[in-house]
Order: structure tokens, then C-alpha cells, then sequence
């Protein structure tokens, strides 16, 4: 063993000595494999980012909460289709009221894209503007820091008020106290109740949760909205457990609600954060899988090239290895030199491609909180490494087959 | 001489290796061979480079091989040197049948038995003196600190003390032909087996390495000389002429030349 042990190290200093001989040729070798660990890590250090940011914006959807639309969220079917279904309506909302009976609180929703706010000169334009009644603050899990939420008699009357995100009181309420205060949006003076906790910033930049405001949906429906638009209805089960069961008794009741014939398929969807998590692994998976075709072509190009550079290498060094053969080195001992030279190769390419992607990470870092994770940093080493012995197999069969007499005459 | 000798530690395990060849004083081969030829396949066309070549070689000869090229002089070299084996017949060295080995056991008997110098003396070009004389012990798997005491005393030994951790591009043909002598030294083999060894070198500095060789030879070692020059030849002690891959003559030096010491070796 001792032996062996003794021959490695000579083989090992041989790949260095090797490798630091030829630095420029080596670097512009392993440029393919320096390309696919960028590749590699960048884009799991990426995807880290997008996982963590996708699941922190997506917990404002409750687990335990059921979201019946006109539209699945999750959509493999025909978008003209789920349009064409008619629309849900208030009234089916409060006969679905009635007939159900196990849920915790159940709030029919309206959600407006972007509107305008406005406090004396100051303004600002808010992401997401929800009508809704007194019980979304439990179907969305609303925790308020200043004053209240919106209110059933407020509901009722369609009271023009309003609860604000941290964005907006920040944007219109720098130093003073909102509560009770008027903003005009689009146009119409509102008067803010409550406001929000801080949510954190949305997912890739997109609606921030801190942006948003809540009023009774019939204020919005006569003031920013209308009566048309998409109605959702919000079911918070209140057990995790039970969601299954739920889902289906709300498919029933709706059924009947909206008179589907029991030949037809439902012309509504009930929707839930679960369905979003799936989504979401799609779109990713699509990522991924782009990214390691990416990791692959470029190892793959990689790769040949180590391999291609190994065959000169051993041509060039036919003379040595005649020299090491008379001398008495065996055919596993050149095999092993220069698959360890390989390797060594494509650790260094890695090692270089890690170099270059860790700033990058640094770089996401500042739209995505990440942190390059790392297993990839240990995988890109063994990918390397693997890469290396692969392309490294057949230049070192040629130069440990070599006959040591025709590979002592080579000049 | 054996106050002189370098590796005094080890001349006890070298006489026993010696009379482990010698019958009770009665001399053994260290090289028999019978019968032996080497056939080549060159297209549709055999060339029968060996035809019919038997000899001995005794410990502690010193032995040249003559002949032009073509002779298959080449050939009876790489046969003896364990670097190729024959197409037919046994070669029997220091009591061992290596005509059938494979290539890894042949690297072993080389590695172990057999001290090669070249005429292109054949340095690892990026390896200073020192590591050229200790790659056979690297391969041999002796421990480095080992490795080092004996890879220097044979570079004392050829009288390159104080070019250890030269590199062969910093040294002269006769230097590098000293280091290549050192590296073929340092284990110990049962032959030194030297193709041309002046070949590449001056008319002086090849008289220098012909002394070498003759103390290495009045040492106790076995030497089998390959060149195309009589002159050099001679001064050897039998010489073995080749033609046609045949033994055309083998005689022994009757007026065999003996290079007068120089300076530069120690012994």
C-alpha cells in the first residue's frame, strides 16, 4: 500500500508539473469546463433564489385556504375556454354561505391591478387594490400594526375606507399618523382605517404584498372597479386536514349553486397555494432543465477538449513515457498519470469556474436574496472531476499501451 | 576497493547476491539464451530481424555488441534489456524465464534488474539531476528520505555531487551522460545495459564515460556494451559481432583497452 502510495505522489507532481508547464494552454482547455461550472453553480444559486423568494410571496396564500375561481390557477386547458364560463357572483358567494358549513370564515374578492394614491402632492401607485368583506382579514392572514381592519357595517354601507400596505403609508404618510386620514385614489378620497404589517418584498420584483390595499368590494366595484370582473371566493377550511373534504363539499354545493348538469364537467376551478407550488416546480423545472442542457453542452465541448489536449500531451511526452516504461513503470501507473492529469485539469476549470461564479452569486444576491448552497460548490468540484477522468480515459490508455521501445526511438 | 566502494552498506548484500550466482565458485549465467528469434509482421511481409541467436553472459562480464545497422543488433538490445520479448526461444536471466512475461512483469524485472544508459541519454527534461537518478526507487516504491541518500550517493559516486539540482539543459553531454549512469546505478541492477553510450558525446568526454564504465565494471558489475565502433568495443572484454540476425562471431579481446582514470570520477 505504502508503496503505492509512494508512486502516487510522483504522479501527482508530474500532473503539476505538467499542468504549470503549459499554464495558457491549460487555462484555454478547461474554458469549457470553467463555463459549464459557472453554468452550473449560477444557476442553482438562481434557482435557491427564486425558490426562497417564490415561497415567501406565496405565503400570504393560506395552506388551509380554498379559492374558488372562474380560472384554474394552474392551467393546462384552453384560456378561451375557462373565459367563456360565466362569471361568479356575489349572490352565489352568499348562497354558497348558506350551504356550507364547515369553514372558518369565507370572504368573496375582487382584485384590482395598480391605481393611483394620493396625499397632498405626494403619490404613489398601488400594486394590488382588494375588495373584499371583513372576513378576508382571516381568509389572507392580515396582521394590522396601526388601527383596524375594514368592517362588517362598512361592508354593508360600501363605506369609502380603506387599509394601506407599509408602502403606501411610507410614500404618503412619512412622518405623521395615517389612521384617519383621507388619500385619494384614482381620484376618489378614501379614508385609511388600518394598516398593514411588513410583508417583505414580492416575488422577482413582481406586486409587492406591502403595496396593497384593501376596501369593502362594493366600494370598489362603484368607484375603481365596476360590477363586472372577476369574482373570487376565499375559504379559509381552518384544518389543514380537513381540505380535502371541503374542497369536495364546495365543488357540490357549487354545483348546484350554478346549476352545472351532471354530465358537465365544472365551469368553475377551486383553486389553492398548493396548486401554485406546482406551478411554480413546472416553471423551474423548465429553468433546470435549460440550465443543464446548458451544463452539459459546455462540459460535453468541455470535455473533448480536455481530451483532444490529452492526446498532444501524450504524443508530446511519447519520449517520457518510453523513459518511465524502461525504467520500470507499469501500464497502471502512466494509465493513473495521466488520468490524475486530467482530473487535475478539470478541477483546476472548475475551481476557476467557481472563482467567477461565487461574485455572481454576490451579484443575484442583490435582486434575490441567495447564497451560492454548498453541496453545488462540492458537485461542481466532483462533476469536474469526473469530467476529467471520462475525457482523460482513452489519451491514457494510448499512452500506458505505448510499446516501450517505438516510444523510446520517437523524436 | 571496498573502502572505496559507495554503497559499503550494501556490498555485503551484493556479495551474497553474487554468490548466490556462483555455484559454489563455480560461475553461473546471468544471461542464457536459446535459441531465441524475433519476426516482425511488416504488412504481408515477415522480416526476421533475430534468426537464431543463442548465448551466455556471465556475472561480472563486460560484454560488447557489435554490428551494422540492420544486423538485428537493435533487436538482441530491447530482448535483452526486457524492453521486447522473442517471437521464439527462452531467455533465461539471473535464473528467471522472462521470454513469456507480460509487459507489467517485465517492468518489474527492468525496474529491479536492468540499468539502462542511452545514447541520447534520456533525462526527464524538467526534472533536476537529483529526481532523474530517483525515479527507478520512486517506481521500486522506496520511502523518499531513502530514496534521496541513495540517489545522491550515486551521483556522488559518477562525481556529480555538486550538480544535484542541476536540470539536464543546465549540464553537459558528458553530465548528462553521468546522471543517466547514476540513475541506472542507484538500484542495484544485474546488468547496466548500454546502447551507444559515447555516441552523442566527443572523442574526450566519451574516454571519461568509457573510464566510468570501467570502474563500474571492476566493481563487481556485468556490462553489456552496444555500439557500431571497434574502438570502443574494445574496451570491453568479449565482443559478440551480429549480421543478419545471427552471432556471427564471438571473441574474446585479446588486447582488451583500458581507460586511464580521471579526475572527474571519484572512484
Amino acid at each position: 500500500m505504502k508503496m503505492y502510495f509512494i508512486e502516487f505522489r510522483e504522479i501527482f507532481s508530474i500532473a503539476v508539473r505538467s499542468i504549470r508547464a503549459n499554464k495558457l494552454r491549460s487555462v484555454l482547455t478547461t474554458l469549457g469546463i470553467i463555463i459549464g461550472i459557472v453554468a452550473v453553480t449560477t444557476m442553482s444559486t438562481a434557482i435557491v433564489g427564486l425558490r426562497d423568494a417564490f415561497i415567501s410571496s406565496i405565503s400570504s396564500f393560506g395552506s388551509d385556504v380554498l379559492y374558488v375561481d372562474k380560472f384554474p390557477w394552474m392551467s393546462m386547458g384552453d384560456w378561451a375556454l375557462f373565459r367563456n364560463r360565466k362569471d361568479i357572483t356575489i349572490e352565489q358567494y352568499e348562497k354558497l354561505r348558506v350551504v356550507l358549513k364547515n369553514y372558518e370564515a369565507m370572504a368573496p374578492t375582487k382584485t384590482t391591478f395598480g391605481a393611483t394614491c394620493i396625499r397632498e402632492g405626494r403619490s404613489i401607485n398601488a400594486s394590488m387594490i382588494y375588495g373584499s368583506t371583513e372576513e378576508y382579514q382571516r381568509t389572507a392572514q392580515l396582521v394590522l400594526v396601526e388601527g383596524r381592519f375594514i368592517t362588517d357595517v362598512e361592508v354593508k354601507a360600501a363605506r369609502r375606507v380603506c387599509v394601506i400596505g407599509q408602502d403606501i403609508k411610507k410614500e404618503l404618510f412619512p412622518f405623521g399618523n395615517p389612521i384617519n386620514q383621507d388619500i385619494k385614489i384614482n381620484g376618489t378620497p378614501f379614508k385609511v382605517v388600518g394598516v398593514l404589517e411588513k410583508q417583505g418584498s414580492g416575488f422577482l420584483g413582481g406586486f409587492s404584498m406591502d403595496g396593497q390595499i384593501i376596501m369593502p368590494l362594493r366600494t370598489l366595484e362603484s368607484t375603481i372597479s365596476n360590477r363586472h370582473g372577476r369574482l373570487r371566493i376565499d375559504v379559509k377550511v381552518g384544518d389543514v386536514t380537513r381540505l380535502d373534504d371541503a374542497r369536495e363539499e364546495i365543488r357540490a354545493a357549487m354545483r348546484v349553486i350554478r346549476k352545472v348538469p351532471p354530465d358537465k364537467p365544472d365551469d368553475f376551478a377551486i383553486n389553492q397555494q398548493e396548486a401554485l407550488k406546482e406551478m411554480y416546480d413546472k416553471t423551474i423545472g423548465v429553468v433546470a432543465i435549460a440550465g443543464i442542457v446548458i451544463t452539459a453542452l459546455s462540459l460535453f465541448v468541455g470535455a473533448i477538449g480536455i481530451m483532444n489536449i490529452m492526446f498532444v500531451s501524450v504524443t508530446e511526452r511519447t519520449k517520457e513515457i518510453g523513459i518511465r516504461k524502461a525504467i520500470g513503470a507499469k501500464t497502471w501507473s502512466i494509465l493513473l498519470q495521466f488520468l490524475t492529469e486530467a482530473a487535475l485539469l478539470c478541477v483546476l476549470g472548475g475551481i476557476i469556474g467557481l472563482a467567477i461564479s461565487f461574485p455572481l452569486s454576490l451579484v443575484i444576491n442583490q435582486f434575490l436574496p441567495t447564497a451560492m448552497p454548498l453541496n453545488v460548490v462540492v458537485l461542481a468540484l466532483v462533476i469536474s472531476a469526473v469530467v476529467g477522468v471520462i475525457s482523460g480515459i482513452l489519451p491514457a490508455m494510448r499512452a500506458s499501451k505505448l510499446d516501450p521501445v517505438d516510444a523510446l526511438r520517437y523524436e | 576497493m571496498d573502502q572505496k566502494y559507495p554503497f559499503s552498506q550494501n556490498e555485503a548484500d551484493r556479495r551474497q547476491d553474487l554468490n548466490k550466482l556462483t555455484n559454489n565458485g563455480k560461475t553461473m549465467n546471468i544471461i542464457n539464451i536459446e535459441h531465441i528469434a524475433k519476426i516482425y509482421q511488416v504488412g504481408s511481409e515477415e522480416v526476421h530481424a533475430l534468426r537464431d541467436v543463442s548465448l551466455k553472459i556471465n556475472k561480472n562480464e563486460y560484454v560488447a555488441i557489435m554490428g551494422p545497422s540492420g544486423s538485428g543488433k537493435s533487436t538482441l538490445m530491447n530482448i535483452l534489456g526486457c524492453l521486447d520479448t522473442p517471437t521464439h526461444g527462452i531467455y533465461d536471466f539471473t535464473g528467471v524465464n522472462v521470454s513469456q512475461m507480460n509487459d507489467n512483469e517485465l517492468a518489474k524485472i527492468r525496474n529491479k534488474e536492468i540499468g539502462f544508459v542511452f545514447q541520447t541519454f534520456n533525462l526527464l527534461a524538467r526534472s533536476d539531476a537529483l529526481h532523474n537518478v530517483e525515479l527507478p526507487l520512486i517506481y521500486a516504491g522506496v520511502p523518499a528520505s531513502e530514496r534521496k541518500e541513495r540517489a545522491r550517493e550515486a551521483l556522488e559516486h559518477v562525481g556529480l555531487a555538486d550538480r544535484v539540482h542541476h536540470k539536464p539543459n543546465e549540464l553537459s553531454g558528458g553530465q548528462r551522460q553521468r546522471v543517466a549512469i547514476a540513475r541506472a546505478l542507484v538500484t542495484r541492477p544485474s546488468i547496466i545495459l548500454a546502447d551507444e553510450p559515447t555516441g552523442n558525446l566527443d572523442t574526450k568526454t566519451g574516454e571519461d564515460i568509457m573510464a566510468l564504465f570501467n570502474d563500474i565494471f571492476e566493481l563487481g558489475n556485468t556490462i553489456i556494451l552496444v555500439t557500431h565502433e571497434e574502438y570502443i568495443a574494445e574496451h570491453a572484454k568479449r565482443i559478440l559481432r551480429i549480421r543478419d540476425g545471427l552471432i556471427e562471431k564471438d571473441e574474446t579481446v585479446a588486447n582488451r583497452y583500458i581507460p586511464k582514470k580521471n579526475g572527474a570520477s571519484k572512484i
